[in-house]
């Protein structure tokens, strides 16, 4: 069954498979940590994926193209962001929104860049270690992406833990009356915590269209933004267990695309399923039993605050 | 300085002109979009909205239309309403559709060329069938093992997605179509259509569905101890439980109606207008109908004149594709704004806005 499939290879491929989920975990992990719960995920990837695929085209610079993607992920959820902070809408239903308007307005703006090839985003040279054999492929050969996709996590994680700010962040995805009692102001840091949020899922589709595909055809994120919405629960809100699920599923869904390639006997929809399928078995298995993940959710996970004093 | 005042109770007013309201925000907020892609405002508009009903060219065509278009929009969002009422929230309806559609067809097409009547009432309850089971996949993980039901609901939408491929490539491909996929037209097998009901209408089987699934959610909604424990769960959960609700087993039945709703639509879809199972049979009724839902304040009655306005800005965008050349993307993009302003607007339902003097504290 694993005829043909080089290891080390797609060891290194999964690293890029995981990188628009774990950017897009990341951002949403932060989000849930201040107690929103934004389902637009996967409409703030595409819409990072058209915008970065579009300034990349525009400038011929990739770099700037991320930077594009960062900013339209970050104006998508702007949207969000003003509908429930301040005209507090249920937030279910307007991260749905925000997914079918950024499909949408995608799939409008990205109408002249079909076909187009973008500018490559180049390897980082790590000169003589990139020879190394099996190391050399899995960890010096990939574009800076990849290792900033990891930093992310890094600094994520540290963020949270060890600064004031992600105490505070913490406290209001805890109790907002709380936090709020005390004087922070609680819709404000949850605003910059949903375009922070914005910004790493348009980093993410970004990363999509530039380096995974690299083109742009509409609807081409396909679930990757509700697939991080599910490692986010998969991860017990915990940065490092995003990274873990995210080479997980980056894995499985390399794994069905080599099958693919290498002419498995197994029929192309099956394989193509499989992550879809695999999510939904482990949010099974993390969602039961006695330490179940939803025990360690913020407090006040999807909860609207309005200060009535 | 404007502050926010909770209302008592919200306002019957607003929570009626809210979706008119949002409608016209919309259309402002569109004809910038049409004015920025370079189109007449005035003239898109009017394309989308008028054109459709009342211009002598088009309407002979495009209103039977309406029914066809509103019918599915319907029927899912009835189903649907009910669950968002309760707080349960079933976002796969797309992927119940799929499985309707596929399970109606493939009940029709395991006794062709069989002739009889019974053939397709079967298919019917195979379709409602196939979209409840697909939608007990989510209601039994949320209610067993406490699984978010919205994400594996949508993640299923994907997994449906590859089965109707699997399907229009593989089983269910006619065997007279000289290789190209897709199933039989089932519009053309007498004992397995759907056609018009009265001529130049687009009255189908379907759209009577939807007109019936509008009275019963009506009356359930209003007359039935069930319709009560569904509105008392969304609003009070707890005061719900010690009224007697059973959480899990609401879960289980919302997902059951909403299913079958869904998986209704899809088998009269694939029966009557679209006529086979193609890898592209699906063009995201099920999403929409979720802005129907909402459109319609999740009110029976409401959805009725909200399915037959989306199915407008269907028709309409069609249209406005083939006379301005607007892309039918921009039309999706409409739709998700109408949700917007929809949601932004309740604030005025539910919420007295006070100009209030900054207050020294």
């Amino acid at each position: 069954m694993f005829g043909g499939i080089d290891p080390a290879l797609l060891i290194a491929s999964l690293m890029g498979a995981a990188v628009p989920i774990m950017l897009a975990a990341s951002g949403e992990l932060v989000v849930e940590k201040s107690g929103v719960l934004n389902l637009g995920v996967e409409g703030m990837m595409i819409m990072g994926a058209i915008c970065g695929f579009a300034t990349a085209v525009g400038t011929g610079n990739p770099y700037l193209g991320f930077v594009g993607g960062a900013a339209g992920g970050a104006a998508l959820s702007v949207i969000f962001a003003v509908l429930t902070q301040y005209l507090l809408t249920n937030q279910v239903a307007t991260g749905l929104a925000l997914t079918l308007f950024g499909l949408g307005l995608s799939s409008l703006i990205g109408q002249g860049y079909v076909g187009i090839k973008p500018p490559a985003t180049g390897a980082v040279p790590f000169g003589p270690l990139a020879d190394l054999p099996f190391f050399g492929k899995v960890l010096f050969g990939h574009n800076w992406m990849i290792y900033l996709s990891v930093l992310v996590v890094a600094l994520v994680w540290w963020v949270l833990k060890y600064s004031r700010t992600g105490l505070v962040l913490r406290a209001v995805g805890e109790s907002h009356d709380a936090a709020h009692a005390l004087g922070y102001k609680v819709t404000r840091i949850r605003v910059m915590a949903i375009m922070f949020g914005g910004a790493l899922a348009g980093l993410g589709g970004a990363y999509v269209s530039l380096v995974r595909a690299p083109l742009w055809v509409d609807g081409i994120t396909a679930g990757a933004g509700w697939i991080a919405l599910a490692i986010v629960v998969f991860a017990s809100w915990r940065p490092w267990r995003v990274l873990i699920g995210a080479y997980l599923f980056g894995g499985i869904s390399q794994l069905q695309l080599n099958l693919q390639v290498a002419g498995s006997s197994i029929p192309v929809q099956y394989l193509s399923m499989a992550p879809y399928l695999i999510t939904i078995l482990v949010l099974v298995m993390m969602s039961s039993g006695r330490a179940r993940a939803s025990l360690n959710a913020p407090a006040a996970l999807g909860q609207n605050f309005h200060a009535s004093r | 300085m404007l502050r926010l005042e909770k209302r008592p109770s919200p306002s019957r007013f607003w929570q009626a002109a809210t979706p008119v309201l949002a409608v016209i925000l919309t259309m402002i907020a569109g004809g910038i979009m049409f004015w920025i892609l370079g189109k007449n405002p005035f003239e898109a508009i009017r394309t989308i909205f008028w054109d459709p009903l009342f211009n002598p060219d088009f309407a002979a065509y495009s209103r039977p239309q309406l029914l066809v278009k509103a019918a599915p929009l319907i029927l899912i969002a009835i189903g649907l309403s009910l669950g968002f009422r309760a707080g349960i929230w079933n976002i796969g309806a797309e992927g119940q559709y799929i499985m309707g559609a596929i399970c109606g067809a493939a009940a029709g097409l395991a006794v062709y060329p069989v002739e009889s009547r019974l053939i397709f009432p079967v298919m019917v309850l195979a379709g409602a069938l196939g979209g409840l089971v697909w939608a007990m996949i989510p209601a039994l993980l949320k209610t067993v093992f406490r699984t978010n039901e919205i994400l594996v609901s949508l993640l299923l939408v994907y997994v449906a997605q590859d089965i109707l491929a699997m399907m229009a490539l593989g089983a269910l491909k006619n065997p007279e179509g000289q290789g190209f996929p897709g199933s039989r037209n089932l519009g053309q097998i007498p004992a397995m259509a759907n056609p018009e009901l009265i001529a130049g209408t687009g009255m189908h089987w379907g759209v009577m569905a939807a007109f019936m699934a509008v009275i019963a959610a009506y009356i359930l909604l209003q007359r039935h101890i069930l319709g009560f424990h569904i509105k008392l769960a969304g609003q009070a959960p707890r005061a719900a439980r010690f009224a007697g609700v059973n959480p899990a087993a609401l879960v289980v039945l919302c997902f059951a109606i909403s299913g079958a709703l869904a998986g209704l639509a899809g088998v009269f879809e694939v029966t009557g207008p679209a006529g086979q199972i193609t890898i592209d049979f699906n063009v995201g009724y099920g999403f929409t109908a979720i802005i129907v839902a909402f459109l319609g304040r999740l009110n029976p009655i409401g959805i009725l004149f909200a399915g037959l306005l989306m199915a407008l800005t269907y028709i309409g965008g069609e249209l406005a594709q083939f006379m301005l050349g607007l892309p039918s993307a921009a039309i999706q993009a409409f739709q998700g704004m109408l949700l917007f302003f929809l949601l932004g607007t309740d604030l005025l339902a539910n919420y007295r806005i006070r100009w209030a003097k900054r207050e020294v504290v």
